[in-house]
């Protein structure tokens, strides 16, 4: 069984306080409790201070382009299904560079786990306005204020996704829980994970969230099957901000829907020259 | 060469000219003959002016010719615009109870096609395949072979039988009443059975040969069919084909898939390999295998979207920000398209790295027959995989830096060991590093890869004397034509030869610059508007060539590069 010591990874180069220590945290400790060995996954990231993530901890890692780990991540995973597949992004990455993307993964549900850190800003390139940041945020792109921020629950909610939480980087067992569930999720799963930057937002802090997040499974009579209460759960953002699962549903994988799968993974099938053949015969 | 016939079937979108022109061709090679037929069609799915002509012969033709024998024309437009291409004695044939002012036209000769389509066939639907057995009549051509074709194209059942009424009715009405001085008549020549296919088919059997198992790729013309094929095939050959929202996404899936250990590809045209650039340089770094089927059309950014250019020679060369190693293989003959393609694969994998099979839309869809490819001739080289006992090292380092550059592969899940890379710059086990050294020597590690690489690049194929006045120099597509051209001028009493690319990159340098010296004058024959790839081997050579160039979007013919030789003089 692997052991937290078994997920260190290459030493860190995040600032001090970042919310991003709380997800590897809870990354690793999930993995851990699923008792998951590192060559069994593929950590695949964009870029940002979230695509490092996958060097900070023990996988098979394949660290991408700014807005695209999805698309490995679905062709990795249809030409090998038994790699546990988790894509890495942050803000910009999933809902910024990586729009168009993000939308037809869900629809197609590929049985991937997506993983974005949402600081709400732009911190590699050191405090620019980010697809999440709230409504007026200023900052020297934007210094009459960002436009109404995407909502990536809502979002994910209306394109098709099977499983769609939100967590929180300042409370590590709940995350914990939430990145297990995700990863045991048959389908596509997004973890929208509110990551305070110590170094770039001063708005949305530690203490911010601290004082409006709030757990769904504590809440009486929550469905997350129930797609009219997730979507006003998803619209739910101020005084109070909801994290756990929001929404849940079930149908079947794109990968389930590939003939070619059935006879096991694409990685392990034989090259055979010979069976073209008779593909030359239909055309004599 | 002896060219027999040359058909050419014009209408609008949706009159199923392609199928007539299809039906012809595929009547013709069943009969023992060698076909070229392209097709010209507009951006459009009714209505505008197609053609698609079949040009057909006893020994193998590679190039479409321009004097029509019979033009089959579906409507008045394809009279008016085509009449001057009928050769002497040839013959239109049309629709006599729809286009009545064509008096003065002594080649035309009308045919009731609606009528008897609705008379014999029961539906108008149909016109298209009386046209088709009126001309199959003119060249008396044998029934039962044609018949055969069409019922295994309209898949048996009535619908196959009415177009088999159809069309025999279209060639008895011409048999009873044609009584011109039209003399190209075709009989079968032999049992032999060669492939009809076009450049596209080629590309996606030889991905099928040489065990492609992921296909992701965004439509677009000319190479669509490469996806839609794929997709048929996947179930029984175990492959799998998305269709991805955009073409940055479907070179990243393929890039995933490659570097999850299965041969993958995408295929595009030049403005959604516009999109893939970046995902280039990501197989470049992460030294992911990966094949691009680039089918060039006009550009720059829309263009023309269904006519043929080689217009992104210089664009696919250089590509991407940085440095990185990559191949070009440009094929210009359907036996290409699948050796090249195959041979793309081992490449990409021996030398693990993106690998452009750069097609145009006149190889793409233009059809031609040609032998059966020889299967047992397809080597598959997977290159450097570690085995699943190596795989389970916990040092494995997947960027290992070795002498050729080249490090051992393994896949994620293999074994134990972890593979582990990154489009930032890395180190041997593939993690993101930022220091000087470590960065140099993986930039040097990865270009050496180049050393090797251009070994396995073949040189250009001289076709002729090495010891000629005039060089004409090709690569892609154009091959046929040029060809074509020199054995024209040659039998014209000319001392020319031809010289041809199809492994544009690495450069292979050969014997180029030789040969450049020994002919008095040189000139590439290309489908651009600034000779990209005469510019090509003046950078690599350093000799200059002079050049034929044509850009309004439709294919050379050997009459062209010859009269265009001529106009040069002496």
């Amino acid at each position: 069984m692997a052991t937290i010591a078994d997920y260190a990874g290459i030493p860190i180069a995040w600032c001090p306080g970042c919310g991003n220590f709380g997800i590897l945290n809870s990354v690793k400790r999930a993995l851990v409790e699923l008792g998951m060995e590192p060559h069994q996954i593929l950590l695949v990231s964009g870029i940002g201070q979230a695509g490092k993530l996958p060097h900070y901890t023990k996988g098979n890692v394949f660290n991408s382009l700014h807005g695209r780990p999805l698309s490995p991540a679905i062709g990795a995973k249809i030409a090998n299904p038994e790699l546990k597949v988790i894509a890495i992004s942050g803000d910009g990455d999933a809902y910024g560079e990586g729009g168009n993307h993000f939308l037809h993964t869900m629809r197609r549900n590929h049985d991937i786990t997506y993983l974005v850190h949402d600081n709400q800003v732009y911190a590699l390139t050191k405090g620019q306005a980010s697809p999440t940041s709230d409504a007026g945020f200023v900052t020297k792109t934007t210094p009459y204020g960002a436009a109404p921020p995407v909502n990536p629950i809502a979002l994910a909610i209306v394109s098709g996704a099977t499983l769609v939480s939100r967590g929180y980087a300042g409370d590590i067992e709940h995350l914990a829980g939430l990145i297990k569930t995700s990863i045991s999720h048959k389908g596509f799963s997004l973890l929208d994970i509110l990551q305070p930057c110590v170094s770039f937002n001063h708005k949305n802090t530690y203490n911010w969230y601290r004082e409006r997040v709030y757990k769904l499974e504590n809440e009486a009579g929550y469905d997350p099957t129930n797609k009219a209460l997730a979507l006003a759960k998803a619209e739910e953002w101020g005084e109070r901000i909801p994290t756990g699962v929001i929404y849940r549903q079930d149908r079947l994988t794109y990968d389930e829907q590939i003939p070619a799968l059935k006879m096991g993974p694409l990685v392990k099938q034989k090259i055979d020259p010979g069976l073209a053949a008779k593909l030359l015969d239909e055309l004599l | 060469m002896n060219s027999h016939l040359n058909v050419m079937v014009g209408g609008e979108a949706g009159q199923g000219v392609q199928s007539v022109g299809f039906i012809l061709a595929k009547a013709f090679a069943r009969g023992g003959y060698h076909i070229f037929a392209d097709q010209d069609y507009e951006s459009r799915i009714r209505g505008g002016h197609n053609f698609y002509r079949v040009r057909v012969a006893d020994s193998k033709i590679a190039a479409i010719a321009e004097a029509v024998d019979v033009l089959v024309a579906l409507n008045k437009e394809t009279i008016e615009l085509h009449q001057k291409e009928v050769a002497a004695k040839g013959v239109i044939v049309f629709d006599n109870e729809k286009i009545t002012d064509v008096a003065g036209i002594p080649s035309a000769f009308g045919v009731p096609l609606e009528r008897l389509a609705v008379e014999q066939a029961g539906d108008k639907v149909m016109t298209n395949t009386v046209a088709l057995g009126a001309a199959l009549g003119l060249v008396r051509y044998d029934f039962a072979v044609s018949e055969q074709v069409l019922r295994e194209y309209f898949k048996g059942g009535d619908i196959s039988a009415n177009n088999i009424k159809a069309a025999r009715a279209g060639c008895k009405y011409v048999q009873e009443n044609y009584h011109g001085d039209f003399d190209r008549f075709l009989s079968p020549i032999s049992q032999v059975k060669r492939m009809l296919l076009n450049g596209n088919d080629a590309i996606s059997l030889g991905a099928i040969a040489a065990g492609c198992k992921f296909v992701a790729a965004y439509p677009m013309t000319p190479t669509t069919s490469i996806m839609e094929y794929m997709a048929a095939k996947a179930d029984e050959f175990g492959l799998a084909m998305v269709q991805a929202e955009d073409e940055i996404s479907a070179i990243n899936m393929a890039i995933g898939a490659g570097y999850a250990g299965v041969r993958a590809m995408t295929a595009t045209s030049g403005s959604g390999f516009c999109l893939m650039t970046e995902g280039l340089g990501l197989a470049g770094i992460t030294e992911t295998p990966v094949v691009i089927v680039e089918g060039q059309r006009p550009g720059p950014a829309v263009g023309l979207p269904t006519r043929t250019e080689q217009g992104d020679l210089q664009f696919v060369l250089y590509a991407h920000q940085g440095d990185f190693p990559r191949a070009v293989l440009a094929p210009g003959t359907f036996e290409d398209c699948f050796w090249l393609t195959v041979k793309a694969f081992n490449l990409a994998e021996k030398y693990q790295l993106p690998v452009l099979v750069m097609t145009d839309h006149h190889l793409a869809s233009s059809y031609g027959t040609i032998e059966k490819f020889d299967i047992s001739k397809v080597a598959i080289e997977r290159g450097l995989l570690v085995s699943d006992k190596e795989a389970n090292d916990s040092a494995y380092k997947r960027h290992l830096i070795t002498e050729s550059g080249i490090s051992p592969r393994a896949f994620p899940g293999q074994g134990k060991a972890l593979v582990v890379t990154d489009a930032d710059e890395h180190d041997e086990a593939g993690h993101l590093i930022e220091d000087a050294d470590t960065r140099t020597r993986m930039m040097d590690k990865r270009l050496r890869k180049l050393t090797g690489l251009s070994k396995e690049i073949s040189p250009p194929e001289l076709y002729g004397s090495a010891e000629t006045d005039t060089l004409l120099i090709g690569w892609g597509s154009t091959r046929g034509a040029i060809r074509e051209a020199t054995d024209i001028l040659c039998q014209e009493g000319s001392s020319v030869s031809s010289l041809y690319l199809s492994e544009l990159w690495p450069f292979p340098s050969g014997n180029i610059a030789g040969l450049l010296d020994k002919a008095k004058r040189s000139f590439v024959i290309e489908s651009n508007a600034t000779g990209q790839m005469s510019r090509l081997i003046r950078t690599e050579t350093g000799k200059k060539t002079g050049t034929i160039l044509k850009y309004d979007g439709r294919p050379f013919t050997p009459n062209e590069i010859v009269q265009a030789i001529k106009k040069e003089g002496r």
